[in-house]
C-alpha cells in the first residue's frame, strides 16, 4: 500500500457518487486516471485491504434485523463452537474476544422473527446461553480509519 | 419502516456484494436487471436520501490499514442520561459505532457500547480516557472487550 492507495481509501470511506462515470469523477480529484484507480481498487480489495466497495444498506429500515449476541465458549470447544455458529448463514461476523463472553457474533435476518429462531437454534445446537444484545437506540455509525 | 418496491429490492440484491468495478457501474447494475441507468441512479440516490443506503463506498479492513486495536468499549450508566451520553460520545471522532444495548444482570450490567480504533495500545488507551472524562460521574463501571481474532466476516450489507 502506497501512498495513492492511502487517498484511495481515505477518499472511498467519505462516499462515492452516482453519476455516469463515477470512477472517472473520482479520479480527477485524486489526480489519477479512470483506470488507474479502478485497477488500484481491484487490488485493494483483493489483497482484502478493503472488504467491501459499494453501497452499504441500512437493514432495519428495510425490514430485515439484526442484533449482537455473546456466548461463553468453554476454552476447549472454542473450535466447536465456532464451527456451528459460523455454519449459520444468519450469522454476518463472529469475532473472539478477551472476556468472559469471549465470542460476540452479529446476526442479521430479513425478519425479527428470524432472529428468535436462529438464536434458539444456536442455543440448542451448542449447549450455551445466547445473551441477546439487540441496539435499543443508535448514537451514531459511520466508520471512517485514516489509512 | 420504509416500503421498497421491487425495482429497490432488485437493486439492493444487484449491489449487496459491491459496486461493478467498470467505468460505468450503474449502467452495468441497469443492463444486469433490465433497467435503464436512470432509473437505477435515482432509486440509488433516493435510498440515499432515505437512509437506507447509509452511504456508497469502501469499507477497509481495520487491521490492514495497521489499526490492532479495536476496541470494544461498554460503560454503565444511568438509562435517564443514556441517550444524552450516547449522543456525546457517538461524535468523538474515533468512535466508529455506538449502541445503546440492553444489561444482562447480574453479570453484564453495561448499557452503552461504543467502538474504538487504535495502531498503538497507547492510542486507544487515550480514547478511553476521553470517554472517561466524558461520562464523568455517570460512569458506574466500564470494561473494553478486545478482539482477538476474527472469526466470520461475511461481505453482509449493514455496519
Amino acid at each position: 500500500m502506497d501512498e495513492i492507495d492511502r487517498r484511495i481509501i481515505n477518499t472511498l470511506q467519505t462516499g462515492f457518487p452516482i453519476g455516469d462515470a463515477p470512477y472517472q469523477e473520482v479520479a480527477v480529484q485524486l489526480g489519477l486516471t479512470e483506470q488507474a484507480l479502478i485497477k488500484r481498487l481491484q487490488a485493494l480489495l483483493d489483497n482484502g485491504t478493503l472488504t467491501r466497495f459499494g453501497p452499504l444498506y441500512h437493514a432495519e429500515l428495510m425490514g430485515g434485523a439484526l442484533t449482537l449476541a455473546a456466548v461463553k465458549a468453554p476454552s476447549k470447544r472454542f473450535d466447536e463452537v465456532t464451527d456451528i455458529i459460523n455454519a449459520f448463514p444468519e450469522v454476518a461476523h463472529n469475532y473472539a474476544r478477551n472476556h468472559n463472553l469471549n465470542m460476540w457474533f452479529v446476526i442479521a435476518t430479513e425478519t425479527p422473527e428470524q432472529i428468535r429462531q436462529t438464536l434458539t437454534a444456536i442455543e440448542q445446537q451448542t449447549g450455551l446461553t445466547v445473551y441477546n444484545m439487540p441496539k435499543i437506540n443508535e448514537y451514531f455509525v459511520g466508520l471512517k480509519l485514516e489509512a | 419502516m420504509v416500503t421498497l418496491d421491487e425495482t429497490d429490492l432488485a437493486i439492493m440484491h444487484a449491489t449487496q456484494a459491491g459496486l461493478p468495478l467498470s467505468p460505468q457501474p450503474y449502467q452495468r447494475i441497469a443492463e444486469q436487471l433490465g433497467l435503464t441507468a436512470e432509473i437505477v441512479m435515482t432509486r440509488m440516490a433516493a435510498m440515499q436520501e432515505q437512509g437506507i443506503i447509509r452511504r456508497i463506498g469502501a469499507v477497509p479492513n481495520h487491521y490492514k490499514l495497521g489499526y490492532r486495536f479495536n476496541g470494544m468499549t461498554v460503560w454503565n450508566v444511568p438509562d435517564e442520561v443514556i441517550d444524552k451520553l450516547g449522543l456525546q460520545v457517538g461524535q468523538l471522532e474515533f468512535v466508529s459505532h455506538c449502541y445503546h444495548r440492553p444489561r444482562h444482570l447480574p453479570e453484564w450490567p453495561y448499557n452503552l457500547f461504543a467502538m474504538v480504533h487504535g495502531k498503538t495500545q497507547m492510542d486507544v488507551d487515550q480514547q478511553i480516557r476521553q470517554i472517561t472524562d466524558l461520562l464523568g460521574d455517570y460512569n458506574q463501571g466500564s470494561e473494553v472487550l478486545y478482539s482477538t481474532k476474527i472469526l466470520k466476516k461475511t461481505g453482509f450489507r449493514s455496519r
